[in-house]
Formats: structure tokens, C-alpha cells, sequence
């Protein structure tokens, strides 16, 4: 399961730590504080580990099992880090019936990585989407913030090849 | 001041970004400066044509030239032949269809012809970044002659009332009875809010965010007046963190509205206070519906509550709360600036005004179009879609997302309204248009849906969170070649009862993309679990790869290509496929030259 408590020891730096307790000043005492905060606290640090939710849940003073019961509900929220290159390719509808199964399992093979896990190295992180809204590009598979779109599954391993 | 002769309209919503746009606006300000026409010529960022099969897309006015598939090889091309001298560059203009033949403005050609733009009318048309563009076009007038004439709320809401809009968000909700119950409920402090649902969550869909990327203000304007036609002073729009361009450009035309005075204290110098505050979503599809997004708003997780009391009596921190999707609002500045009779004038007798969809799938002209209520199916794929490429039949059109259902191609004739739609077992929903071909298997895009529902479930309530995962097994036994008959009727009774027994809108629709499928698309079911068949020749576990021997050379080609090393057979002697090794990757087809591989 993706979104357990991560494997990898918490490395928050000293600053990352100061801007989030700017971010929780900020907000607290505010109505529906919880969310906007772990939004720029995945922001800070990539991903929302068991320390940094402490932190959060102390800072706004509400009970620890709140903020994980929002960060565990939310597809956006993760608690394993992500990869330098952070892949996701889209099972919208319209992807999806143009073909995006048989890209998401190329993808899966070139890595050796299922959708949800990081490779060994760290490089490469996989997870599948809903909906990217490129629909008329479709199939699309997004590497950052490059769109691939019109994708067949022969094409991955030459893309994949220019992030090595 | 400088006279500006020749405006260069880019597309830069996400489907165009996608393809470059950004690199084409700089190339095209690189290259006007270099050639002395910076002066002359204006590069305009605009919102989405629609036509997002043909991006990226160029528009030069004043002749009204749309180019399309633009490179940024082309832009040299496009500003030393026209913006210099003149001459329109026929080599890049859509190419147009059968009947129109190439053409100069998007606006002769089919995709346009049927389509009437009320809800996209800024769209592709003017900045979506600069609020001093919208005010060109009428912007924030219906506001300014609201509140500085003092119209009374009531009229408001009437005018809403009479122009018969109803919610564009899928369930199709009288919006005036919406605004009045609001307006007549009591709130304890006084405080009532008003929110937009931007959380467009249904796969294939993305007129909400279009209208976000191309047209912002309209948005603000509209929820501005909802906010003094049921008493708020505070507004929320909670869009999907999933839009980075409409998020940013939310926040510029939020920031630019407090500037000018359109927003925040004493608009119009009325009296009148209205803020708005943008949420992001986290990606959880169930918070498009209205109890969930209002709990997610409040910081929680996004769990729908029962109803009632409805929203519109103890919503978002248990005061009365408006809520409206995007589309809706987009609808709302035009029903004042053009009157609510000549909105009512459009479309059928319940369903009034136009309806934004996004098609998409097998279909030409993928993209964003906007028909009057009553246009039929036929005209949409055909004329307006440019029908099914490569020659292959329609089979099915899924309108709604995972909470509607399948238009067979028997049904292609059927008017696009929300009563028609929903007495065939579809639904409007929020405008999602795929369509599906004779490739396509029902029985998998049947599991498609309740992959997605099982994965989206919130989990609050049994029905949704066990039933749906029942059905998923159902179906994916069926999909592997192990249904049962009395499996197809296990199916219809438990859709049944989820239908009648789950908590919110989602989980009461969830069942709909296989209910639908059953009903139109029986034998298909029937041929996967009698038969062991897949008729469409999807489902990995049914079909089966084999070699014609009298075309097959021995070429070694699919030999070499197998993944598996499932195909053996000597050099230059027909060749056989191992089917225990054979994984049905179909890389053979693929590799052969002499159509020799055929998939049973």
C-alpha cells in the first residue's frame, strides 16, 4: 500500500521546518485551516511524512488523527517521497479507450516499477491519473510538467530514455 | 499611442500548453521584435477555441485566419508572409471538411456551425489575464446595473427562475429554485455563504476548466451577484488542484477584481460586501459532490453527510450555503446582459439554454463544443465530431462519467436534454462525450467505471464501499473468462440495490455504467460468459493470437519481437504461437508485414 507510513527516514531540513511554522501561523485559528496548510507542507517537503504531520496537528492544535485522517483521504496528499522524475500517466476515459492501459504497462515494464512505487534509485517515481484534461491529446502520460500525449507504447522507452 | 493592426490570438489552455503554445508566444514576440512589428502586432494569450485536436491553434485578426497545428517553425512563416505583407498562409489554415473545403475562420467550418457559445462565448477570445478585456466585452456590467439600481433580490432570482437555467453540474437542479431557497433561509449569525463547484472530477471532462482558463471573470461577476441575490458575503471556489493554469488564473482575475473594486467592500459604492476565496481540491473525486466539497472546504476529509437538511438550509459551516458549478455561473452574466426570455427561447421545453460537452475518444474533432439543449446525438458525433475516424463503426456514446451510461448507436437519434437523456438510462452529467467504437468492449468499459468508483469511494457508507467492489469482482470474472450465467443476474440485483441504498449522489449512480451496459449491450455480456468470447477482442483471457500458415513466410520477424519467446518456428517455415507462453501483448501484429497474425 502506497500511502503508509514511509520507509525512508525523515530528513526536514531546519529551514523547511521555519516555513512551515510561518505557513501554520499564517493560518492558524482560521475556519478549514488543515488542508491549505498540508497542501504548502507537501510543497516544502515533497511529501507528508509522520514528523511533519506531528508538526501541523501541534502547530493548528487539532488532534493528530484529524490531519492524517485529511492527508490519508486525499490522492493528492503522500506520505512516501517522490521521485526526481515524477511520472503519471492518465487513465481518463478518453485516454483510457485511445489506449493508455497498454502505455501505463509499457511504462511499468521499462521500470520494473508498479504505479504508486519509486525505483531503487529514486529517479523515477510512477502513479496513474485521472483526467490531466488534455483529452484531445489523448493518450497522455505527464513526466513533471511535460505533457506527452498521442503516445503509443512503443514510444516510452525513448522518451524514458532522455531522463536517464 | 500605438496603433495595433494585426492581434496573433494563441491558445494556451491545457490541451494547447500541452503542444507547445508557450514556445510558439515567445518565438512569436522574439520574431515581431526582430522584424520591426512589435509596434504593430500583439501576441494575445487567450482561453480555449475547443478545438483541441487541431492544437496548437493561432488566430490572426482582424482577418480572422485560424491556423492550426501551428510548429514553432511556423511562426517565421506566419509573421514575415502575413503580419508583414499580408498574405494569409494557406498551407497552415484548417484544413476544413468534405464539404467546406479548406477555409479561413474556424467560424465557417462544421465544427462551429452548429454550435452557439453562451457559456465559452470569452473563450479563445479575449485574455483571460486581464480584467480590463472582460470589461471590454460587457464584463461586470450586469453586476454594476444590479447592485448600483438597486434591483431587489427577489427580481433577481426571478430573472434566474425565468430563463428555466438549471445545474450544469449533472444533476440538473432548477438553479432560480436553488437561489430562493438560499435567499429564504434563516441563518442564525446572518452569514450565508456561497460557493462554486470547480472540482470537475469526471474523467473526459474539462468545460469547467476551460472556462476557468478562458473567461475567470464571468465566474466572479456571476458569483458576486448570486452573493447579494440570497444575502452572502463571502464566496468560495474550490477548484481542482489538478488545473494549474486555472488556479493561477483564478488568483490573477481574484487579485485584479479587489484592485478595481469589483470585489471586497462597498462594490458599486452599493453598500454591498462580497469576498471570495479560492480552496484547492486534493484529488478525490467524490468531492464534486455538494456535501462532500462543503466538508472538504472545512478542512476535512471530503465524506458526503445525509440529506437533508440540504445545503441550501445548513451548508458549509452549517449556514446556508449557494452552491453552483462553473458552467452554471457562466451561463448567469448572459441571462442578464441578453434578458432571461432570449436564454429561454434556446433549447426544449425543460431543458433551456445551451450545454457545454467534451468530446472525446474515437471521434475526429476532439475538443470542447457548446450546442443548444435538443441537438440531437447524430449531429454531434457526425457533423459537429467528424464522426469515427479510420473508417471503423460507431458503436456507443458514454455521456455523464462514472455515474451515466451508454448511447447506443441505435440510439444516435436521440435529443441531448436531460429528459431524454435520463429515460434512455444516461444522464447529462457534467458533459462528458466519449465515444467508443467497434474496438471497444462494453464489458470492460463497464469495468473501467467501477475501477474507478471501487477507487474513489469515500468509504463512509457499505453500499458503496463493499457493493461496488462485489460488482468490480463480478465483472472482472466475466472479463477473465470465468462468468457464470446466474453472475449476470447477480449483477442487475445488486446494482439495484446500491442504487437504492448508498448515501450520496455517487454511490446511488455508481451502478449506471453497467446497468446501462446490460441494458443496451447484453449480448456482449452474454457472448463473454456463454461463449467465452469477447466480441471486440479486448479482454486479454479471451482472445487468442494465431498464425495463418498459407500467409505466413517464416520471416522470424514476430520471432524476434515476442517478448516472451512464445512464437517458434524454423526460417522461411510458417511459424507457430505457444500459446501457454503467449502473454497476448500483440507486439507480433505489430512486427508482422504480411497480415499473417490474426486475433481470435
Amino acid at each position: 500500500m502506497p500511502n503508509c507510513k514511509s520507509v525512508i527516514a525523515y530528513r526536514g531540513t531546519p529551514e523547511q521546518e521555519e516555513r512551515l511554522r510561518q505557513v501554520i501561523e499564517a493560518h492558524k485559528g482560521q475556519p478549514g485551516a488543515t488542508m491549505p496548510v498540508l497542501q504548502a507542507a507537501q510543497e516544502i517537503f515533497g511529501y507528508l511524512p509522520e514528523e511533519v504531520q506531528i508538526m501541523v496537528a501541534e502547530g493548528l492544535e487539532v488532534p493528530l488523527s484529524e490531519v492524517y485522517g485529511v492527508a490519508s483521504f486525499y490522492a493528492q496528499f503522500t506520505m512516501n517521497p517522490k521521485g526526481k522524475y515524477q511520472i503519471s500517466v492518465c487513465l481518463g476515459t478518453a485516454c483510457y479507450v485511445k489506449g493508455a492501459a497498454a502505455v501505463l504497462s509499457a511504462v511499468e515494464q521499462k521500470l520494473g516499477v508498479a504505479p504508486g512505487a519509486i525505483t531503487p534509485d529514486g529517479k523515477f517515481s510512477l502513479d496513474s491519473c485521472r483526467c490531466v484534461g488534455a483529452c484531445g491529446l489523448a493518450p497522455v502520460m505527464m513526466i513533471n510538467n511535460d505533457v506527452y500525449g498521442r503516445l503509443t507504447p512503443d514510444q516510452v522507452g525513448p522518451i524514458l530514455d532522455n531522463y536517464r | 499611442m500605438n496603433m495595433i493592426r494585426s492581434h496573433i490570438l494563441v491558445c494556451t489552455g491545457t490541451g494547447c500548453s500541452s503542444s507547445e503554445s508557450p514556445r510558439i508566444i515567445a518565438e512569436f514576440e522574439r520574431q515581431l521584435l526582430e522584424q520591426g512589428m512589435d509596434q504593430e502586432a500583439k501576441v494575445v494569450r487567450t482561453g480555449c477555441f475547443g478545438l483541441c485536436a487541431l492544437g496548437p491553434i493561432v488566430t490572426v485578426y482582424p482577418e480572422g485566419a485560424c491556423y492550426t497545428h501551428v510548429t514553432v517553425d511556423d511562426v517565421a512563416e506566419i509573421v514575415s508572409e502575413h503580419i508583414v505583407k499580408g498574405r494569409i498562409v494557406k498551407r497552415l489554415l484548417h484544413k476544413g471538411d468534405e464539404e467546406t473545403g479548406p477555409v479561413t475562420s474556424l467560424t465557417d467550418t462544421q465544427f462551429y456551425k452548429h454550435q452557439q457559445r453562451i457559456a465559452l462565448r470569452n473563450c479563445g477570445v479575449i485574455d483571460p489575464e486581464s480584467i480590463d478585456e472582460y470589461i471590454g466585452v460587457d464584463g461586470y456590467a450586469a453586476l454594476g446595473k444590479i447592485l448600483t439600481e438597486q434591483i431587489p433580490p427577489q427580481q433577481v432570482i426571478d430573472a434566474v427562475k425565468a430563463s428555466g437555467l438549471r445545474g450544469r453540474g449533472g444533476a440538473g437542479f432548477p438553479t432560480g429554485q436553488k437561489w430562493q431557497f438560499t435567499h429564504d433561509a434563516v441563518s442564525p449569525d446572518g452569514v450565508k455563504f456561497v460557493c462554486c463547484n470547480a472540482d470537475e472530477g469526471d474523467p473526459g471532462a474539462f468545460m469547467d476548466r476551460s472556462v476557468l482558463e478562458g473567461d475567470p471573470h464571468s465566474i466572479l461577476e456571476a458569483m458576486a451577484i448570486a452573493g447579494y441575490a440570497v444575502g452572502a458575503h463571502q464566496g468560495y471556489i474550490y477548484v481542482r488542484a489538478e488545473y494549474p493554469i486555472a488556479v493561477k488564473r483564478l488568483e490573477t482575475a481574484i487579485r485584479q477584481a479587489k484592485e478595481y473594486g469589483l470585489l471586497g467592500k462597498n462594490i458599486f459604492e452599493s453598500g454591498f460586501d462580497f469576498d471570495l476565496e479560492l480552496r484547492l481540491g486534493a484529488g478525490a473525486f467524490v468531492c464534486g459532490e455538494e456535501t462532500a466539497l462543503m466538508r472538504s472546504i472545512e478542512g476535512m476529509r471530503g465524506e458526503p453527510k445525509t440529506r437533508p437538511p440540504f445545503p441550501a438550509v445548513k451548508g458549509l459551516f452549517d449556514r446556508p450555503t449557494l452552491l453552483n458549478n462553473v458552467e452554471t455561473y457562466a451561463n448567469i452574466t448572459w441571462i442578464f446582459n441578453n434578458g432571461p426570455d432570449k436564454f429561454a427561447a434556446i433549447g426544449t421545453g425543460k431543458s433551456k439554454g445551451t450545454k457545454v460537452f467534451a468530446l472525446g475518444g474515437k471521434i475526429t474533432n476532439t475538443g470542447l463544443v457548446e450546442i443548444p439543449m435538443g441537438t440531437t446525438l447524430r449531429t454531434v458525433v457526425e457533423e459537429i465530431g467528424g464522426g469515427v475516424p479510420n473508417g471503423k463503426q460507431f458503436k456507443a456514446a458514454q455521456t455523464g462519467g462514472p455515474s451515466g451510461g451508454c448511447i447506443p448507436a441505435g440510439l444516435i437519434d436521440t435529443p441531448i436534454d436531460y429528459e431524454s437523456l435520463g429515460a434512455i438510462g444516461s444522464m447529462m452529467g457534467s458533459g462528458g462525450l466519449i465515444v467508443m467504437d467497434e474496438d471497444n468492449c462494453m464489458v470492460d468499459i463497464a469495468k473501467f467505471f467501477l475501477e474507478f468508483i471501487v477507487d474513489e469511494s469515500c468509504g463512509k457508507c457499505s453500499p458503496c464501499r463493499i457493493g461496488t467492489k462485489r460488482l468490480l469482482g463480478l465483472l472482472n470474472k466475466i472479463c477473465e473468462g470465468n462468468g457464470e450465467p446466474e453472475d449476470l443476474d447477480t449483477l442487475e440485483e445488486l446494482c439495484e440495490h446500491i442504487k437504492q441504498s448508498a448515501l450520496c449522489g455517487l454511490g446511488q449512480t455508481a451502478p449506471n455504467p453497467v446497468l446501462s451496459t446490460l441494458k443496451h449491450f447484453r449480448d456482449e455480456y452474454e457472448a463473454h460468459v456463454y461463449e467465452k468470447r469477447c466480441p471486440a477482442g479486448v479482454c486479454k483471457a479471451l482472445i487468442r493470437y494465431v498464425v495463418d500458415p498459407i500467409k505466413c513466410k517464416g520471416c522470424t520477424r514476430c520471432a524476434r519481437g515476442c517478448p516472451t519467446g512464445a512464437i517458434e518456428g524454423a526460417v522461411r517455415a510458417p511459424h507457430t504461437i505457444n500459446q501457454a507462453k503467449c502473454i497476448k501483448c500483440g507486439a507480433c501484429i505489430d512486427q508482422c508485414r504480411f497480415d499473417a497474425i490474426i486475433k481470435q
